[in-house]
């Protein structure tokens, strides 16, 4: 389904720095530094999976995410995606894909949400049939009945991140990528969403890919993690691996996932 | 005092970081300069009789607004003032030390200087040693150009006044845009941007000599070019100091009815 | 196209939330050419001719100008607005759906306010048009439409190279008032009133001279030599956004290689 194989990436950054000296230094000179954002990743993910893809911030799981939704072209590396190199064959490949950014949203602020969706059926050509039962089992499912004829404005976060949800779904895609899809949630929408993805992923065979500072997320959702610090993976694996590795040493409690973690970023050094 | 510096300061920074930005303007200045002198040129060109303003002094005109621009347009934006008053959070603001009118008073002077410190020194540079027709020519004597600068500070402490009557207005409004682009489109015909003062026909130059808006920009300019020569300049002075001391009270006076109702509101 | 259509739609329901702000700026947006033409009006009182150009010829070029400006800032604001985009990311929203670019970007925003100055544009075009003494016939009329055609053209394609700029700089975007404000205020003069220089620059460059000169001089029956040529002109000017859209597809695929 997804083969990525050593996928690197650097960007060049200009240095900034403080004081109206340098200030004047810098309008004539720049200094820029590389950064690697990402180094020689690989992984491959099945059919049907939903993984989880963690690391602090800055480590390079937007990058990622944004070279695998055909955004970004890596100066290294492949990636076969359903078939489709992402970057190369954007228009076709990303009919098959539906992406939502947690901290951004793709509806159209100051419409009823059926009109985004109306929209987005147009813009993705959804033939009106599937479109049709789409929206019915999404509204069943997310409860969205109430809300879906109120202005985005006036949705709070929780019923906006549902309707985001339902949007990257309308045109049936076989991959759904969630960059943070809980950030800011109550406990209530959260576990929402949660049963919503796990029942999209069961139901309809949707490979999930989420990223999540929130290890409830991953524990609720992923059988799988992928752990990536300062561009490199560190760890691809079972969640229960992981914590067996890590409960031996602790002889007082078994750890939450939420310690395991922070124990990884520390071996890890990626803090 | 020491919290105006540092927003000057940090403005001034800020504005060289971008260096590029700050090549974009001198850039579109000159532009502008370039295309409105052209125009006047070719206005001249075929003119029978003598007009009230001479070719190089109209030059000298147009460079000098494209230097000070950021003096004297009315129109500079503060969407952080806007959003302050719009949203409610003026309420922090009520709770500094510092009295509101003057906080921003300052805060606005700092801005404009800020930004017209980065622009004017290229434009005047590099117009001064134009190719004639387009140079921009320097003042006859010492004394014009003494005059020059203090009219042109008073000019700015007028526009400054002008522009927190536009915020205080807001208050009442709560819309930045709309009715006060107008006022600025109308503040900045009648300062003379859209053509100088001494080419507009006599009746407009009557209204426009009663308002405030010319002595911001069309004044000053024209004392440094020798238009307004300088015994009459100084008879023109106490009217700016009287049109400063008038905008000021009624913009302390609007802003403090304002405020006490954020305060009755609840902020 | 259909779907440039619910675009339109969609964002002119979200515009209709706001209707006090929209007739508000609408009538502002009426108010800034107004000024402008005020000025140009005084000058004319006191010169009587630019350059052998009377009033009222200025004021058609001056009209045909500010209407070319009026809809290309109304339907390609969202290239005007461009940085924006790219800024708060939105632009990779866009890359993730499977259309032409060019057409999300188009359908990102309108500018429905800018009907104020459309409206202020056509009351002058028919002032002069009603003043010029000549006889208008039907290729005139033609000439006339291909005009502001032309223009439309012209500022759109501005609009798409100063947004191209953005995929390497954000800054300096200052710079783009030059073309389009700039270009704007300039064109709104018939061309050979300015020096050679400028003349050239916006006739082989930028090809404003396509919009408010050589057909000009076919509508007012000053041509020399063939008519067609003056008249079929502005197609000249239509071309011009062809590069504009090609430089703009090699400024994608550059940010897709450095994401900045």
């Amino acid at each position: 389904m997804i083969t990525v194989s050593g996928i690197s990436k650097s960007f060049k950054v200009a240095k900034r720095t403080s004081g109206v000296r340098s200030a004047v230094k810098a309008l004539f000179r720049r200094e820029y530094t590389e950064v690697e954002a990402l180094n020689d990743i690989s992984f491959s993910i099945a059919p049907g999976e939903i993984v989880g893809y963690i690391g602090p911030n800055g480590a390079g799981k937007s990058t990622t995410i944004k070279v695998m939704s055909g955004i970004l072209v890596p100066d290294q590396g492949t990636c076969s995606i359903m078939g489709y190199t992402p970057w190369l064959d954007r228009v076709a490949y990303v009919k098959n894909i539906g992406v939502v950014f947690g901290q951004r949203s793709q509806l159209w602020w100051d419409v009823p949400v059926i009109d985004s969706f109306e929209l987005l059926r147009d813009i993705y050509d959804v033939p009106e049939e599937e479109y049709r039962s789409n929206l019915k089992l999404l509204t069943e499912t997310l409860d969205l009945e109430d809300i879906i004829r109120t202005p985005v404005r006036q949705l709070s976060l929780g019923q906006r991140m549902r309707c985001e949800i339902a949007a990257s779904l309308l045109h049936s895609p076989s991959i759904l990528f969630l960059d943070e899809p809980t950030i800011g949630l109550d406990a209530v929408s959260k576990i929402a969403v949660r049963k919503f993805i796990t029942r999209i992923n069961k139901e309809k065979g949707v490979t999930v890919i989420l990223t999540t500072h929130d290890m409830n997320d991953i524990e609720a959702l992923a059988h799988r993690i992928l752990l990536i610090g300062k561009g490199k993976l560190l760890f691809d694996g079972n969640l229960n691996t992981l914590r067996d590795q890590y409960v031996e040493d602790s002889a007082a409690s078994i750890p939450t996932i939420e310690e395991i973690i922070v124990r990884m970023y520390k071996e890890y050094q990626i803090t | 005092m020491k919290a105006y510096v540092s927003v000057f300061r940090l403005r001034l920074v800020n504005g060289l970081q971008y260096r590029s930005a700050a090549l974009a303007g001198l850039a579109t200045q000159f532009f502008w300069g370039f295309i409105l002198i052209m125009v006047f040129e070719a206005f001249y060109s075929q003119a029978l009789v003598t007009q009230p303003i001479s070719l190089p002094q109209l030059i000298t005109y147009v460079w000098l607004q494209q230097a000070f621009l950021s003096l004297i347009m009315l129109w500079f934006r503060d969407n952080e003032l806007f959003q302050l008053i719009t949203s409610g959070n003026i309420a922090y603001e009520l709770c500094r030390p510092t009295g509101i009118y003057g906080f921003w008073y300052a805060k606005l002077l700092a801005q404009r200087l800020a930004s017209a410190m980065l622009r004017c020194f290229p434009v005047i540079l590099i117009a001064a040693f134009l190719p004639q027709p387009y140079r921009l020519s320097m003042p006859v004597d010492a004394v014009t150009a003494l005059l020059f600068v203090i009219t042109l500070i008073l000019g700015l402490f007028i526009i400054i006044s002008i522009s927190m009557l536009i915020y205080i207005s807001t208050f009442v409004t709560m819309s930045a845009a709309g009715s006060l682009l107008m006022f600025s489109v109308i503040g900045e015909f009648l300062a003379g941007m859209i053509i100088p003062v001494p080419l507009m026909p006599d009746w407009l130059q009557a209204i426009v000599n009663v308002l405030p808006f010319r002595l911001t920009a069309d004044f000053p300019f024209r004392v440094y070019s020798g238009h307004i020569s300088t015994s009459e300049a100084l008879k023109i002075i106490p009217l700016q100091l009287l049109w400063l001391t008038v905008l000021v009270a009624l913009g302390k006076y609007t802003m403090g009815k304002a405020l006490r109702r954020v305060v009755v509101q609840g902020g | 196209m259909r779907l440039f259509g619910k675009y339109l739609l969609i964002l002119f329901k979200s515009q209709m939330q706001y209707r006090t702000s929209f007739w508000l700026l609408s009538f502002g947006q009426f108010f800034i050419p107004f000024s402008v033409f005020a000025g140009l009006y005084f000058m004319f009182e006191r010169f009587g001719q630019i350059r052998g150009w009377d009033f009222y010829e200025v004021a058609l070029v001056f009209s045909v100008i500010h209407m070319a400006f009026a809809l290309s800032e109304c339907f390609a604001r969202g290239f005007d607005m461009f940085s924006s985009l790219v800024i708060n990311g939105e632009f990779d929203r866009l890359l993730v759906r499977p259309r032409n670019t060019v057409l999300q970007v188009l359908g990102s925003k309108f500018e429905f306010t800018r009907i104020g100055r459309l409206l202020q544009s056509v009351l002058v075009l028919a002032w002069a048009v009603s003043q010029i003494h000549m006889d208008w016939t039907f290729a005139k009329i033609v000439t006339l439409i291909l005009m502001i055609m032309s223009g439309v053209f012209i500022f759109t394609g501005i609009f798409i190279l100063m947004a191209t700029m953005c995929f390497w700089t954000i800054q300096g975007l200052e710079i783009s008032s030059i073309f389009t404000d700039g270009g704007r205020e300039m064109a709104q003069y018939p061309l050979n009133i300015y020096q050679k220089w400028v003349t050239r620059f916006f006739t082989y460059v930028i090809p404003f001279g396509c919009v408010n000169y050589l057909p000009l001089m076919y509508i007012l029956d000053r041509t020399e030599g063939s008519p067609v040529l003056y008249m079929l002109s502005p197609l000249a000017g239509c071309v011009f956004i062809i590069p504009c859209l090609l430089l703009w597809r090699f400024g994608v695929r550059h940010y897709r290689s450095t994401g900045s």
